[in-house]
């Protein structure tokens, strides 16, 4: 168990002083990879905040898509059981089970939220779609 | 044919410096300025040249863009001053996308044919120990945001879209029959266009994804069983999209970055320019954030292009989103690899979940 600062504490300190130092004084190349580090942290304090939850939905939607399986206890074990079950679905896709029926839209329902839950990581401004023509 | 699309794939705008921080050795200014006016001497058969200004614009892994004034006094005693741009290999590491012989032939051939490029100068030989060629300096803007939002362009703004369309129309109708370009990627197998196109791609995402995506399965699903029945087969661009145009306050001044060019369905580079992110934030205007598709569309067809197939374009439209989504998958291996340690490079792998987001929806309209 470490002490304080929480990790969480810690990136909010470091952004802080990208935001408010660091990239405001660099010019160029420079201030746009500043922006991009900046960036990815925040991705990074979105991830750790809603990562068990993002993970364990994501499984309970597996489960009503594959066999249903016991959620594995630790993260990592979650994470690769994750991955390979989403190979799964994946070739179950190639094979042509989800190209119509009611199969096929619990699928999109399932990716939809998956994406969904990427975005709100790494790009939550992008879930805005504009109806353009 | 995977590398073919790696690494000249990146908005000019925003990804101009992503590979400055290679290693690659290369000439430096003072190493390649008296090179350049040996060349320049012996292509013009000039009594002097002075090669000014020269300087790095860009370092890429794939070539190296120069940009440079040489000043030619002629045999005759005329002197003039070209702007003009190097594009060369570079010195080690991967080979380029296209051989620069193939693109100087393509440039030559559409300027011949009227299409807004840089005139092509001079092919090279071996005097700098790699391919390179010279071409004419257009100034002018390619970076979105400026082209967006800089006043002295809001007059050009009004007709960008109709602009890109009209000069996209001219691409298509070059009669490249009539032209040398042995090595134009092309079909192979008897295949159409969009199939050669999606096979291409499913090979590169076989080889390049780290982990499943079920949004590209979906879409790679949804692009077979859409496949186009009729689909012409001419020179596309194959990179037409915002950051590749110069543009001046009176509009469309340039076209760039041949590299891409290959034989396929015109509808493909129509499809490209309104991938979501060439919007670069003005998603209201999905015409590379200029404009509307309708009006796109109807310059394009009313200045020669061919008939503009709404199932069609849609079509490419999605391929295209897939197609930068596999792109972003390849942009980040040098970093996933360990090979280039930017931050920018690392970022890009998470941004394949954009197009995955603009997929979804597409495959449903």
């Amino acid at each position: 168990m470490q002490d304080r600062p929480t990790v969480m504490e810690y990136l909010q300190a470091v952004t802080h002083f990208l935001d408010e130092e660091a990239v405001p004084n660099l010019t160029g190349s420079r201030q746009f990879y500043g922006r991009v580090a900046d960036n990815v942290l925040r991705a990074v304090m979105r991830e750790i905040e809603h990562e068990e939850e993002y993970l364990f939905a994501e499984w309970e939607r597996l489960n009503q898509l594959l066999p249903a399986m016991e959620r594995p206890a630790s993260q990592s074990a979650l994470r690769a059981a994750i991955q390979q079950r989403t190979q799964e679905l994946c070739q179950r896709i190639r094979r042509g089970d989800a190209d119509t029926g009611s199969y096929r839209e619990q699928v999109l329902v399932h990716v939809r939220e998956s994406v969904r839950e990427k975005l709100l990581v790494n790009n939550p401004q992008w879930l805005k779609r504009p109806v353009s023509s | 044919m995977i590398t073919r699309h790696i690494f000249r794939f990146v908005p000019r705008s925003v990804f101009v410096f992503c590979f400055m921080t290679s290693t690659t050795k290369q000439l430096n200014a003072e190493q390649l300025s008296p090179l350049l006016v040996d060349f320049i001497t012996r292509s013009t058969h000039a009594q002097q040249v002075q090669v000014i200004n020269l300087h790095l614009l860009t370092g890429g892994a794939s070539r190296q863009t120069w940009s440079f004034d040489a000043r030619v006094q002629h045999e005759n005693g005329r002197n003039e001053t070209l702007p003009l741009i190097l594009r060369s290999d570079p010195h080690e590491g991967p080979q380029s996308v296209m051989d620069r012989t193939l693109e100087f032939h393509i440039l030559e051939a559409v300027y011949a044919e009227g299409v807004l490029v840089p005139k092509p100068y001079f092919l090279g030989d071996d005097s700098l120990g790699v391919p390179f060629f010279i071409m004419e300096r257009i100034e002018g803007e390619t970076i979105p945001r400026r082209l967006f939002r800089d006043p002295s362009f809001s007059q050009a703004r009004q007709s960008m879209a109709q602009q890109l369309g009209t000069r996209l129309a001219r691409i298509h109708r070059v009669p490249i029959e009539n032209y040398h370009l042995s090595g134009l990627p092309a079909p192979q197998n008897g295949r159409s266009p969009a199939e050669e196109e999606i096979v291409r791609f499913e090979e590169m995402y076989a080889t390049m994804a780290r982990e499943p995506h079920l949004a590209f399965e979906l879409a790679f699903r949804w692009l077979r069983q859409h496949m186009p029945a009729k689909q012409e087969q001419v020179l596309v661009h194959g990179d037409y999209r915002m950051g590749n145009v110069i543009f001046g306050p009176e509009g469309v001044r340039s076209i760039l970055d041949w590299e891409l060019a290959h034989l396929g369905d015109p509808l493909e580079d129509l499809g490209w320019m309104c991938v979501r992110s060439w919007r670069f934030g003005n998603d209201e205007l999905p015409v590379g954030g200029v404009g509307k598709r309708e009006d796109f569309w109807r310059a394009y067809e009313e200045a020669g292009g061919y008939p503009v197939d709404l199932t069609r374009v849609h079509f490419w439209e999605i391929f295209g989103n897939l197609r930068w989504g596999i792109l972003c998958l390849t942009l980040t291996q040098p970093f996933l690899d360990g090979q280039n340690s930017s931050v920018e490079l690392a970022a890009i792998g998470r941004r394949t979940v954009e197009t995955e987001w603009e997929l979804l929806h597409l495959m449903e309209e």
